[in-house]
């Protein structure tokens, strides 16, 4: 009762809510770097949101599951075929056993999620699943998926079908996430003042081909602060954007260090680290400034969407 | 009132505070034991407490908080209450000591010759100052179990190498600027390696996971490549 990695494709981890608690040790948080698409995901398989998935990059693997799969895709806008079927996007897919799933280039985003009721059988550690590339944690003994792979699938749905199953309802994730429309993310104050704060707001800011996990590396304009100060490390986030010495900023992810020597110049809300997750290389992104109260506002209001879709989705189950 | 830090927002759901401008030992005991005391009152929604030199940043969980509209306001007013009262003042537990063997220079400290050099010492002194100093553990950050630690001695300061090397190996004590740390897992680094200890300083197996804790004590005691103390 296993899912096979057949190929691995660019970078896929298994990633759950992330860990939490550990970082006074030096510990991250990992976890899925789109929060919504991954719980969107779980939810249409009926995991609870936090549940373990793949988390694939740009170009996803070829998956073969030993038994019948209940499974769900989110996210960036990957290629996936079953057979000659091409599978969609946001919605729920039974696959018979034996069935191979193959995924292909990301044609817009840079992450895609696959879900599959029951989840995967990870033994966590420090409380989560999540891999930690720059720590060696497990998911997976703490690396990328390889080519040859087996991870066993925990207890699920085994549905009974002989071809490829796909719901008719979908969920649409728009307005939260549509990657279709600029990305305008929402930027609090940071505690290092700029020069010229107009700067920030009004460059496109490029994203980086070294961007990871870890961060994303912006180009667009030369940022300077008012007042330069000495780099004491201090506490960062997930979120926080770093201002180093050649004025490229750098906006921190989930897999952000614990302490960093940067200046922090802004804090990217919450609500907008699943469009933050979806940028490719070379694309834009445009930061507006907000308000403490209206980042918790548009988080709540994201929670409780996601919340309004699991209660949809288990009366339709019921029904 | 509180006099004692300043309190600032990192994010929406993360506040930082801060005690002082500089690296000092007085200035990070006193993160320590106010990280302790909000640890002692720890409430559920107090997801993170990650201190560091001067400064200390608490997480919330929004999930447990953000229901509330004055949520914010009534957790700065727990801060300050716990993190400016009076058990705040309270002396803090003595530190615990621990005593760490390294092999110093060859292939375990490749960069020994070269703090020597910088310092204007010879190698066998370099290995005399580090092991005399009492370091405070400032604060475990950059990697799982990376330990900052304050107190090295003036002569010993090193600039990090310009280019970092890609592989330092698990263990490395080295030299980074005014602070002397160890690499708990093998990886890119760019301090300057003076040795090497068999402490594991993080294991996932272990409760707690990391062998120190900040606002703990480090000594290192010279030991030949047998691990027999060096005289």
């Amino acid at each position: 009762m296993n899912m096979e990695v057949l190929e691995p494709g660019l970078l896929t981890t298994v990633q759950d809510c992330g860990r939490h608690g550990y970082r006074h040790l030096g510990v991250g948080q990992s976890g899925v770097l789109d929060s919504f698409s991954a719980a969107v995901a779980n939810i249409l398989v009926g995991n609870s949101p936090g549940s373990p998935l793949l988390e694939m990059t740009l170009r996803g693997p070829v998956v073969r599951f030993s038994v019948p799969v209940r499974i769900a895709i989110c996210g960036a806008g990957i290629d996936a075929h079953c057979g000659d079927l091409v599978l969609p996007l946001w919605r729920r897919i039974d696959l018979a056993a034996d069935s191979t799933l193959r995924f292909g280039a990301c044609r817009s985003g840079a992450r895609a999620y696959l879900a599959v009721n029951g989840g995967f059988e990870i033994n966590p550690l420090l409380g989560s699943a999540s891999t930690d590339l720059r720590a060696g944690f497990p998911g997976l003994a703490g690396r990328q998926l390889l080519a040859g792979d087996r991870i066993r699938l925990a207890d699920g749905i085994r549905p009974d079908c002989a071809e490829p199953r796909i719901a008719r309802s979908w969920a649409n994730p728009s307005p939260e996430l549509d990657l279709k429309q600029p990305a305008l993310v929402r930027l609090l104050p940071g505690s290092d003042q700029l020069a010229d704060g107009d700067v920030l707001h009004a460059a496109a800011w490029t994203i980086g081909s070294a961007s990871n996990r870890q961060g994303l590396r912006l180009s667009g304009a030369s940022l300077r602060l008012r007042k330069p100060r000495e780099a004491i490390s201090e506490p960062v986030m997930p979120g926080t954007l770093q201002l180093p010495a050649d004025g490229n900023p750098i906006l921190l992810l989930a897999d952000a260090q614990t302490h960093g020597g940067y200046p922090r110049i802004g804090h990217a809300i919450r609500a907008d680290w699943p469009r933050l997750a979806q940028l490719r290389p070379g694309e834009r992104v445009y930061f507006v400034p907000c308000t403490l109260e209206q980042a918790t506002n548009l988080w709540r209001s994201q929670q409780q969407g996601l919340a309004r879709l699991a209660i949809a989705v288990s009366q339709a189950d019921q029904a | 009132m509180n006099t004692r830090f300043a309190l600032e927002p990192l994010g929406e759901d993360a506040f930082l505070l801060r005690f002082g401008p500089n690296i000092d030992a007085a200035t990070n005991a006193r993160v320590h034991a106010c990280a302790g005391v909000l640890e002692q009152h720890r409430p559920s929604w107090l997801i993170e407490i990650v201190p560091a030199f001067a400064t200390l940043a608490v997480q919330v969980d929004l999930n447990l908080l953000a229901q509330d509209e004055g949520w914010r306001e009534r957790v700065q007013a727990w801060l300050l209450a716990h993190a400016d009262g009076e058990d705040a003042d309270a002396t803090p537990a003595p530190a615990t000591v621990h005593t760490l063997p390294v092999r110093y220079g060859g292939e375990f400290g490749p960069d020994l010759d070269a703090v020597a050099r910088h310092a204007g010492l010879g190698p066998e002194e370099v290995i005399r100052r580090h092991c005399a100093a009492r370091y405070q553990v400032g604060m475990l950050g950059f990697a799982a179990g990376f330990p900052y630690l304050i107190g090295l001695h003036e002569s010993l300061i090193t600039p990090r190498h310009a280019t970092p090397r890609t592989e330092v190996m698990a263990g490395s004590v080295g030299i980074g600027g005014e602070q002397t740390g160890i690499y708990p897992r093998t990886g890119p680094g760019g301090w300057q390696i003076i040795g090497r200890t068999d402490a594991r300083l993080f294991d996932v197996q272990r409760e707690p996971p990391a062998l120190l804790a900040a606002g703990d004590v480090v000594v290192f005691r010279a030991v030949d490549e047998y691990g027999k103390p060096l005289a």
